[in-house]
């Protein structure tokens, strides 16, 4: 069995349900910020606060996984990335104990401040995720076992460009929740915060896309596309996967223009493919390195007997943890009340 | 001492860890105290149980709220600043991790939402179940993560790859059940309970001192003081059970510990003074002499002093003696406050004000003041290695500059102040207000389970019931 091979796959979905799942909560901390009343407000909260907390999970999952089965990637990408790392803790930080403070606020403030540090932790944690991305895209500078570059290496046009274009695409994330959870007025507004935001989602897609061919020979060979040749042979199997994004932004597109009869669970579910498939051209992009350009997943994979010990406990536990998600997602489906949740 | 990167990253370790260790002292505690009132309501449906749930419960939300984000913080720490550390022992230790985080902390994360916010939806039977689920997450996640601690401490059951220098498992039992990781468990785990409980108690004293006890505060006081006279002495059990362990395989923190400088056959109990490191040996010393036999009976030969190290490999020595002082100093205190609770309660006399309840407000920080000083013992204890005996702390460090750490160091610094205060201060005032307010609150609301005013965290804590902050 190709182990490395496996925990790149498992590793890879961890951090694409991180994306997908509290993406979403960050994205809808992103909307608070323009929410016009505190009714609205608490009312975005609470369709996350049962939630955000099992989410972030997997962002600990992506993190230790990482540590456990490529721990040689995680000693190089770390220190890389360490302004940007610091940024995203210091961000979520204030976000997750803002949604316990906020309402513990009384004097207005402290309320003004916790509501302002859910915002801004959210957007920060964004930003700082895409900067950690950008910077992976753009790769990293190793000499032997170790980061061998500079403290400000992952700052660069680019990595501001993927930058915004993260918090974009959780604030999409974030608005679908919300027209999935919400009613009435409310969810109007979230239609048209999701469709501003699709918007945008659509040209960081195209703008990142160009931007990362771009970035490395190699990456232009694996897709057969460059600016002056180009290659069907290579092209062609792979078109399918831009071909599906766009696809998904015009159908999300026209769920929340035209059809406002449509369930309210699709765009989700669109904005969720369009995710994936970037992530999916992503991988393309840049398999099997795990440190790009750098290191491969089997010069930085752990032991066999690590990460075979580790595939058990995954392989029963992943189903598991799976299975009461789901639980805990159907046991709050449905739309939020005003004074829902538990602040009343 | 010149700051640089290595300094830097360790005074980080060691703020970010001790601030996290706070968290998981108090929510491993509170989460078994919450599932034991449940538990007793369900079982006798007396209200005061239900009351005293819904009362701390509210508590418990922030500090699990704290303890989470702090924790994360944790588990980047390893990579962004000891990420050669991470490299050499990531094949043995990230398991450990790994394991912790697909059985532990999915488990807690998840139906923590559950037990704050789904009263309304679920039976209270599957509402206890998820409170068990919580508390039964937090020991799972806490034997991991001291199973990993406790095998760089203790290492067993590995070898190290010639080519690369890294370390990796040869037999997993031996790894995760390493020599020193029963001992210390089961020593966290009543520190935990034992911190919880003198918190618990320290609520219960205040209500009394103001006069406004009620049914519930009167149910805490006592089963705080009864936690305390039971598992205090079960702690000094485990502390000395540490002790041997430690003597066995880090003699070294033993005698730093100590404060022993020779090497003799019989050793004497220092109980205070000055350990000087340049002069080597203790100023100031008060010492009962020949105690040795008596706390170590199981020790052959020679105790060996600190000058039996090289000065190399000898840990500071000053923190580890003081903690260790402090941590027992704090344990005693608060088996005497546990006793005299118990005596109190035997004679009548626990629910009047008096001298024991002015005494058992500050005492309700004990349990954290022993928890962090007996860290500090453990891990300064064990320098100057990280893997003890196997990679020094100085061979550990990632390869960031000293201005990266030194920014992140005061980044940690103002975020967490401003966090822990905030976080206090809303904890502090749940706390004291106390259960009076429940009773006055205005009647439930019919669609409402009971109890659904739940992770009701969200009630303005100046406010009576029925005002509602101008949101
Ligand atoms: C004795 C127990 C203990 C110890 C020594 C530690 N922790 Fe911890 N940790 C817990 C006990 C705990 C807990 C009880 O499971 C927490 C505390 C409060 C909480 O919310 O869960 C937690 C939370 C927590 C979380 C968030 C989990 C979540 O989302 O639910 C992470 C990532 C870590 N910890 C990581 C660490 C690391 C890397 C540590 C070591 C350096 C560490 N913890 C020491
Ligand atoms: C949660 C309770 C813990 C506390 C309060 C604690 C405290 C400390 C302290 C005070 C130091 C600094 C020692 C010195 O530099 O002189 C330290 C070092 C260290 N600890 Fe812990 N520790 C805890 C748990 C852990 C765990 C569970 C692990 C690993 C799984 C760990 C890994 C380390 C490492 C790698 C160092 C070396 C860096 C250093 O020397 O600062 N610690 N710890
Ligand atoms: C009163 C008698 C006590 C004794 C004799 C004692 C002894 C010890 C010893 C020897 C260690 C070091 C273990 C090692 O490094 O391997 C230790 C660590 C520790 N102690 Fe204590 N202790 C006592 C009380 C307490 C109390 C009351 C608490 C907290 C409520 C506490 C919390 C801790 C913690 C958290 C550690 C670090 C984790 C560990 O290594 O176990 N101790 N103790």
């Amino acid at each position: 069995m190709d182990l490395p091979l496996i925990w790149s796959v498992l590793i890879a979905t961890a951090v694409m349900l991180y994306v997908l799942l509290d993406g979403m909560d960050l994205g809808v901390g992103i909307l608070t910020g323009l929410a016009r009343s505190d009714e609205e407000r608490n009312l975005m909260t609470a369709s996350i606060e049962p939630v955000w907390d099992g989410n972030e999970t997997w962002l600990i999952l992506g993190g230790g996984g990482l540590f456990a089965a490529f721990p040689l990637a995680y000693a190089i990408l770390m220190p890389a990335f360490y302004l940007p790392v610091l940024l995203m803790l210091a961000a979520l930080i204030f976000r997750g104990v803002a949604f316990e403070f906020r309402h513990k606020a009384v004097r207005k403030p402290t309320r003004l401040f916790w509501n302002g540090a859910f915002f801004g932790g959210s957007l920060a944690a964004a930003l700082a995720q895409g900067l950690i991305l950008g910077g992976f895209i753009q790769g990293v500078e190793v000499e032997g076992r170790s980061f061998a570059g500079g403290a400000f290496d992952w700052l660069s046009p680019f990595t501001i460009l993927v930058a915004i274009s993260v918090a974009i695409g959780y604030s999409l994330l974030g608005a679908c929740w919300l027209v999935l959870k919400t009613q009435g007025e409310e969810q109007k507004r979230a239609r048209r915060f999701a469709l501003y935001a699709l918007a945008g989602v659509a040209l960081c897609f195209a703008a990142v896309s160009l931007a990362t061919l771009s970035i490395d020979p190699r990456v232009t060979e694996r897709w057969g596309f460059s600016m002056d040749h180009i290659n069907p042979a290579k092209l062609l199997p792979l078109a399918p996967i831009p071909l599906a994004g766009m696809a998904l932004v015009i159908l999300a597109a026209r769920d929340l223009l035209w059809d406002v009869n449509a369930p309210d669970w699709r765009p989700y579910v669109y904005s969720a493919g369009i995710f994936l498939t970037g992530y999916l051209g992503l991988a393309v992009s840049l398999f099997p390195t795990i440190v790009p350009f750098e290191v491969d997943i089997w010069q930085a994979a752990a032991r066999d007997n690590a990460l075979g010990l580790m595939l058990v406990g995954a392989g029963i536990m992943l189903p598991v943890i799976l299975i009461y998600t789901g639980y805990v997602y159907s046991l709050f489906w449905g739309k939020v009340q005003p004074g829902d949740g538990y602040h009343d | 001492m010149e700051l640089d990167a290595l300094i830097l990253s360790r005074l980080q370790f060691a703020f970010v860890v001790a601030f996290h260790i706070l968290f998981p002292a108090f929510t491993i505690g509170l989460a078994a105290f919450l599932a034991v009132c449940e538990g007793l309501w369900l079982w006798t449906k007396r209200d005061v149980f239900k009351r005293l749930y819904l009362h701390w419960v509210k508590i418990f939300a922030l500090a699990f709220a704290m303890g989470v984000v702090s924790g994360v913080v944790m588990s980047y720490q390893f990579g962004t600043n000891w990420s050669v550390f991470s490299d050499k022992a990531g094949s043995v230790i990230g398991p450990l991790l790994g394991y912790e985080v697909l059985t532990a902390f999915f488990l807690e994360a998840t139906f923590l939402g559950v037990m704050l916010f789904g009263w309304k939806r679920v039976g209270n039977r599957l509402h206890f179940i998820a409170t068990c689920a919580v508390a039964v997450g937090t020991t799972i996640s806490a034997f991991w993560i001291l199973s990993a601690n406790s095998w760089m401490q203790t290492p067993a059951g590995f070898a190290t790859d010639p080519e690369t220098g890294n370390f990796y498992a040869t037999d997993w039992l031996a790894v995760i059940f390493n020599p020193s990781f029963p001992s210390r468990y089961v020593h966290m785990m009543l520190a935990a309970f034992i911190t919880t409980a003198a918190v618990i108690m320290a609520a219960g004293a205040w209500q009394v001192i103001r006069g406004h006890s009620s049914e519930p505060t009167r149910f805490q006081i006592r089963m705080a003081a009864g936690t305390l006279a039971v598992l205090m002495p079960l702690q000094i059990w485990a502390g000395h059970w540490s002790g041997e362990v430690a003597h066995e395989h880090q003699p070294a923190k033993i005698a730093a510990m100590e404060g022993w400088w020779e090497t003799r056959d019989v050793q004497p109990t220092v109980l205070f003074g000055w350990p000087d490191e340049a002069a080597e040996k203790n100023h100031g010393e008060i010492a009962i002499p020949n105690t040795s036999p008596i706390l170590f009976p199981k020790a052959e030969g020679q105790l060996e002093g600190l000058k039996a190290f090289p000065e190399a490999d000898r840990p500071p020595v000053l923190p580890v003696f003081w903690s260790f002082r402090i941590m027992v100093g704090a344990g005693l205190v608060m088996l005497a406050l546990g006793l005299w609770g118990c005596v109190l309660w035997w004679r009548g006399r626990i629910d009047k004000p008096g001298l024991f309840h002015m005494l058992a407000v500050p005492a309700g920080s004990l349990g954290f003041i022993s928890v962090v000083t007996g860290w500090i013992v453990a891990e300064v204890g064990r320098q100057p290695y990280t893997v003890y005996g196997f990679l020094r702390t100085e061979d550990s460090v990632a390869p960031v500059s000293a201005g990266q750490v030194a920014t992140s160091l005061l980044i940690f610094m103002v975020v967490y102040a401003i966090v822990f205060t905030a976080g206090t201060v809303y904890m502090a005032r749940i706390a004291t207000r106390g259960f009076d307010d429940d009773e006055t609150g205005p009647p439930k609301r019919e669609h409402r389970a009971p109890g659904s005013p739940l992770g009701s965290v969200s009630e303005p804590a100046e406010l009576p019931y029925d005002t509602k902050p101008a949101e």
